[in-house]
């Protein structure tokens, strides 16, 4: 399968060793989109290199540039102020909700069901606006820097905010009445690509794929980064780690991001929006590991510094790559149908498996 | 402009009510009271902070978990030291594997969250391969390396934490670094073909594998 099928959601091929209709094996072969990002990244300057990271996982442009900036922010021993922390965690949940309306929209119509697509990019596109209103870009959109915003919040951000939320309630549950008790979807998903917790944990894998195998591990509750300690929420998990599953946490997902929205808008601190950074970064020699929650599982930042103004080495662990992996464990007994079934839950993007 | 180039100090920035439980906190070492945090005068917080002693950002390990693992490791811990608070292991190659058991099973680090390399071409042994473990039950990272030459071997952690297998492949292609006992040691971004290691250092930004480019695109350079 692949490299060019619609159902790869980019260029992944895969190769699968079939018995009839049955898959008794499989390799995934990547690298297609391979643009040498971490090569890059050693000559450029730490500013320079921010805008890159937009271009791997492109539908979650503002998560993978939340981790890179506040990675190199460890690097520097600063801290990004209240008020940015405060923006940060509103656009990136927005983000989350958009990644994951893109992936419920594509999987849906990988699976057969066309209608789901429209409504889930009718609610997108007012996330993405809310996105061009604030920094000008709707996909990569480098909406933070080094050390916290380049931008005010515009004018009527919580307004807009607020709106989407609002409106945003009652479209998922017409996402829901479309799917949950669909019985071709239901019949599609259920007990299809089931991953154990132990294998999920053997394999590396993180995010929703990981929580659907019953794993409550969240790193914005782990490990609390930009203002995620100040908000309450829930971490959804799965019972048995099916395709069916891993959609449930998804929709409970963008649930508990609206939810955050709305605590965060309620009360956005004064304050500046950039913290003490010069304008030329040269982070004291030494190293660093930071990891975020993005949409797809722990995208985490290795970044070496040896204290000149470009980094020594930047290593990306991109969840999809990682999440991937386990693909082969997932697919195996099923059938040739599945497989499709079986991708789109896993939630990659090729931008970030290749890098 | 080039006066701020010199200071990627610790800079304090008043973070308000955040509770100590917020990201694995960064280190304020000198503690700087920069509490005049409003666009203030800026004259007065850089003068007094020019003879400031130099931040020491990276210091020698020693918990319990350090002596637990040297009592029963000895000499196969080089050295472990403490980088922005973040704990390193630098540990021998060779018992590697028997190491990363040992981390898996008795002190819980049941994930691999990322293995990678690095190339520093002037040292005697010019590869680190770092492992990022992660423990779910501690709630702890734990950073483990070990240091190779050019032609020697990495033991595999595949059989210990399966998640390496592609990441071991991702090392071998960007590095060239061969690890011992991998399933399945080939290529996996670039071109099985592909000759040459793009993230060793001595490989430039603009240098490709030209023969490749040139039979298998049919152009002089893909740059």
């Amino acid at each position: 399968m692949g490299p060019q099928h619609p159902s790869t959601h980019g260029v992944l091929r895969v190769k699968l060793k079939l018995d009839g209709e049955r898959v008794i094996g499989s390799e995934c072969i990547i690298g297609y989109l391979h643009r040498g990002v971490e090569k890059i990244a050693e000559n450029r300057t730490y500013q320079q290199f921010a805008p890159y990271v937009d271009r791997m996982d492109y539908v979650a442009a503002v998560s993978s540039g939340l981790g890179y900036c506040e990675a190199v922010e460890k690097l520097l021993v600063v801290e990004a102020p209240p008020r940015a922390r405060v923006i940060r965690t509103i656009l990136t949940e927005l983000q989350r909700i958009a990644s994951h309306l893109l992936w419920l929209g594509t999987h849906a119509l990988d699976i057969g069901a066309l209608t789901p697509l429209f409504y889930c990019f009718r609610e997108r596109e007012e996330i993405l606006k809310i996105f061009e209103k604030y920094c000008g870009a709707r996909l990569t959109t480098h909406a933070f820097r080094i050390g916290g915003l380049q931008y005010e919040a515009y004018d009527t951000l919580e307004k807009d905010v607020e709106r989407f939320c609002k409106d945003f309630e009652s479209r998922i549950v017409e996402y829901e009445t479309l799917l949950t008790q669909n019985r071709i979807w239901i019949g599609r998903t259920k007990g299809v690509g089931i991953l154990t917790a132990a294998d999920a944990i053997a394999f590396g894998v993180t995010g929703p794929v990981l929580r659907a195998s019953g794993v409550k591990w969240d790193i914005r509750k782990a490990m609390p980064y930009a203002a995620y300690d100040q908000y309450k929420f829930e971490i959804p998990v799965g019972t048995t780690g099916d395709t069916y599953d891993r959609y449930l946490v998804r929709m409970e997902e963008m649930r508990q991001s609206r939810l955050i929205c709305l605590q965060a808008i309620e009360n956005i601190p004064s304050g500046p929006i950039m913290g003490k950074v010069g304008k030329v970064l040269k982070p004291p020699p030494g190293e660093v590991y930071h990891a975020i929650e993005a949409p797809k599982g722990e995208i985490g930042y290795y970044i070496v510094s040896d204290g000149t103004v470009q980094p020594y080495r930047v290593h990306i662990r991109p969840p999809s790559f990682i999440n991937l992996q386990a693909f082969d464990r997932m697919v195996r007994g099923h059938l040739v149908a599945d497989v499709v079934a079986i991708i789109g839950t896993i939630d990659i993007v090729l931008g970030e498996v290749d890098r | 402009m080039a006066d701020e180039s010199k200071e990627p100090k610790p800079v304090h920035v008043p973070t308000g009510d955040k509770p100590a439980s917020s990201t694995p906190p960064v280190s304020t070492p000198s503690g700087k009271p920069a509490d005049a945090s409003a666009p203030a005068a800026p004259p007065k917080p850089p003068a007094p902070a020019a003879p400031k002693p130099p931040v020491v950002l990276q210091t020698p390990l020693d918990n319990e978990f350090v002596t637990r693992f040297r009592a029963k490791f000895g000499a196969a811990l080089l050295e472990a030291m403490e980088d922005r608070k973040q704990a390193i292991l630098i540990v021998e190659r060779a018992r590697l594997v028997e190491i990363a058991l040992h981390l898996r099973d008795d002190e819980k680090f049941d994930m691999l969250s990322d293995l990678t390399a690095v190339d520093w071409p002037k040292r005697d042994r010019r590869f680190e391969v770092v492992l990022n473990v992660y423990s779910f039950a501690k709630n702890e990272r734990l950073r483990l390396k070990v240091l190779a030459a050019d032609a020697e071997e990495v033991p595999s952690v595949v059989g210990v934490w399966p998640t390496a297998n592609w990441q071991e492949r991702e090392v071998f292609d960007m590095f060239g670094i061969v690890f011992s006992g991998h399933p399945d040691l080939k290529r996996i971004l670039l071109p099985d073909e592909w000759q040459g290691y793009p993230l060793r250092k001595d490989y430039d930004i603009l240098q490709q594998d030209t023969a490749w480019v040139r039979e298998n695109l049919g152009i002089e350079s893909g740059q």
